[in-house]
């Protein structure tokens, strides 16, 4: 379970985040939605001890984030940032490889290459896996990267904005993908999205944030309502419900 | 393929330190070997750090046209030894315990790199800000040293300026077993933090991700590299090119960026310029011209080179 408790955050004199708690108990897809600007980027890389905790408690079963060894932690938790720019000349394969740092401290054994194979065939980059990534595109280096965070196989995995530079049927799949690994082998995914309707499609749990606070939490029926997102979001939309699932046309 | 080319530079090596002990190998055979030895020693010792330390610190920067210098090390270098003749005299100078002044100058070097670093820990300070204040720093010890070279007596200035350009034929052989003991230590550590130096090539983000503690491995990194810097300086004065020259010619040689190759790569690359050269020099130029000058020549020129294809991309 990843615990959140009473997490604040300030980038010089400006408040990013204001005072978040919040449990995500293991298991399951979370998204987290909100405007631009809201803090969602930040509470992830708190969580994912990227940057020092200024205020508060983070854990993530039962290992604080901010005194366990960053080694430690790493065997637990995998994140991806958003615009990562990878400067090294690398190939495909070779980036993916690293996922399997944290394990072996960079010696891959037969069960190392057999995972890094298994996540480099499960986002369509086998043909892809000798090529540099300086000479892929934007929506190809980013499946690299997630298969890279997947290839680490951690019990928790936060993706910040995966579905940038996605196509839909690259963004389709990766939704897919989260869904099917949280369901068959109990992952937790905390993923950041702009599109609610990948949300409302594929999340167990939708938390929606504003202004460094959370303003919402809920099943994704609860959330995608016209009132609630116009308090998000800041106008009103329509919302359907498609076989079941709500989704809100908000380029009307 | 990578292995193939790297056994290929190994030989290279090989071949050019049995040319540099044996061409024109005559009289006192004994004597002249083991003179050639301990200058082979010390020359293979200076290529190696130089090479190590460019490839960390451009794998650190995450900037493959930096080199150590920047940091401002060598101007200190220069204006320790300038501060040394002003307060002790020429005399002085020369009449330094070599080994106790080497010590001093190691720790010295050392001790500014940490100053530039703490900061940057304590704040969590961008690598830009740290280099910019390098650069500083540099230009600070740079002026310092002109204002005491304007105070000493010409004399003095003679003695300083000797210590003050790279200089392959004048190596300080008295220095070597202590330098060579920094060296090793130094290329042990380095080895051993191969895989971890690729994974901080993906950057601060990706590597903490990876479980790399950032902060407390770069700065381990950067220690690392001033002290090899600190020994190459020692041994035969500033080099500005010839790292940036080295590192960019093995990463095209066995053409990957991954630590456990580049990093002998580098090393051996290293080797073969500088003994190959200074053989060349020697023997079939006849001294005409300072393998230093040709060296900061060519690296000037890759560094350009690098520049134009950078920007281009």
């Amino acid at each position: 379970m990843i615990r959140i408790e009473n997490v604040s955050f300030k980038h010089r004199a400006t408040p990013i985040l204001s005072d978040i708690s919040l449990d995500i108990p293991k298991g399951g897809v979370v998204a987290l939605i909100g405007p631009n600007g809201a803090g969602k980027s930040t509470l992830l890389s708190l969580v994912a001890r990227l940057q020092p905790l200024q205020a508060g408690v983070i854990s993530v079963d039962g290992l604080p984030v901010d005194t366990t060894p960053s080694r430690d932690l790493a065997k637990v938790l995998a994140i991806l940032r958003q615009d990562t720019t990878i400067a090294s000349r690398l190939r495909v394969r070779e980036l993916v490889g690293f996922g399997r740092f944290p394990h072996g401290r960079g010696r891959l054994t037969q069960e190392d290459d057999a995972i890094v194979d298994a996540a480099v065939a499960q986002f369509d980059l086998t043909d892809l896996s000798d090529r540099f990534i300086e000479t892929l595109s934007g929506g190809q280096r980013q499946r690299a990267l997630v298969a890279m965070a997947f290839a680490q196989d951690t019990d928790y995995l936060l993706l910040d904005e995966p579905l940038n530079n996605l196509d839909m049927y690259y963004a389709r799949a990766l939704m897919r993908s989260l869904r099917s690994v949280a369901d068959a082998n109990g992952k937790t995914v905390v993923i950041v999205l702009h599109d609610i309707n990948q949300a409302s499609a594929h999340a167990d749990r939708i938390v929606a944030m504003k202004s460094g606070r959370i303003i919402a939490d809920g099943t994704p029926g609860e959330i995608l309502t016209p009132d609630m997102l116009d308090t998000v979001f800041g106008f009103r939309m329509r919302v359907e419900t498609i076989e079941g699932k709500p989704f809100a046309l908000h380029q009307l | 393929m990578a292995d193939r080319r790297l056994h290929g530079l190994g030989l290279a090596a090989l071949a050019a330190a049995a040319a540099f002990l044996a061409i024109g190998l005559k009289g006192n055979i004994a004597f002249v070997l083991e003179l050639r030895l301990l200058k082979l020693a010390a020359l293979v010792q200076v290529g190696v750090a130089i090479a190590v330390s460019t490839v960390i610190f451009q794998t650190v920067t995450g900037n493959r046209i930096l080199t150590p210098s920047i940091m401002g090390l060598d101007a200190l270098y220069l204006f320790g030894q300038m501060l040394l003749v002003f307060l002790l005299g020429g005399v002085g100078y020369v009449t330094l315990d070599p080994q106790l002044k080497f010590g001093l100058e190691v720790v010295l070097l050392m001790g500014l790199a940490c100053a530039l670093l703490l900061p940057m820990l304590r704040s969590r300070l961008d690598m830009g800000l740290m280099l910019l204040a390098g650069v500083v720093f540099g230009v600070l010890f740079r002026s310092l040293q002109s204002l005491l070279a304007r105070l000493i007596d010409p004399n003095e200035f003679a003695v300083v300026q000797s210590a003050s350009f790279a200089n392959f034929n004048a190596v300080r052989t008295d220095l070597l077993v202590f330098a060579a003991i920094v060296t090793v230590v130094a290329l042990i550590i380095a080895w051993r933090a191969r895989h971890v130096l690729d994974v901080i090539s993906l950057g601060p983000d990706a590597a903490m991700g990876l479980g790399v503690s950032w902060a407390g491995t770069v700065t381990g990194l950067l220690l690392l590299v001033s002290a090899l810097v600190a020994v190459s300086t020692a041994l035969v004065g500033p080099v500005a090119f010839f790292g940036l020259l080295v590192a960019a010619l093995a990463e095209r040689i066995v053409n990957s960026r991954r630590h456990a190759v580049l990093l002998p790569a580098a090393g051996l690359t290293g080797i073969v310029v500088l003994v190959g050269g200074q053989t060349l020099f020697q023997h079939a130029l006849g001294n005409a011209t300072a393998l230093g000058v040709v060296i900061e020549f060519v690296g000037g020129l890759i560094f350009l080179l690098l520049l134009v294809l950078g920007s281009r991309k």
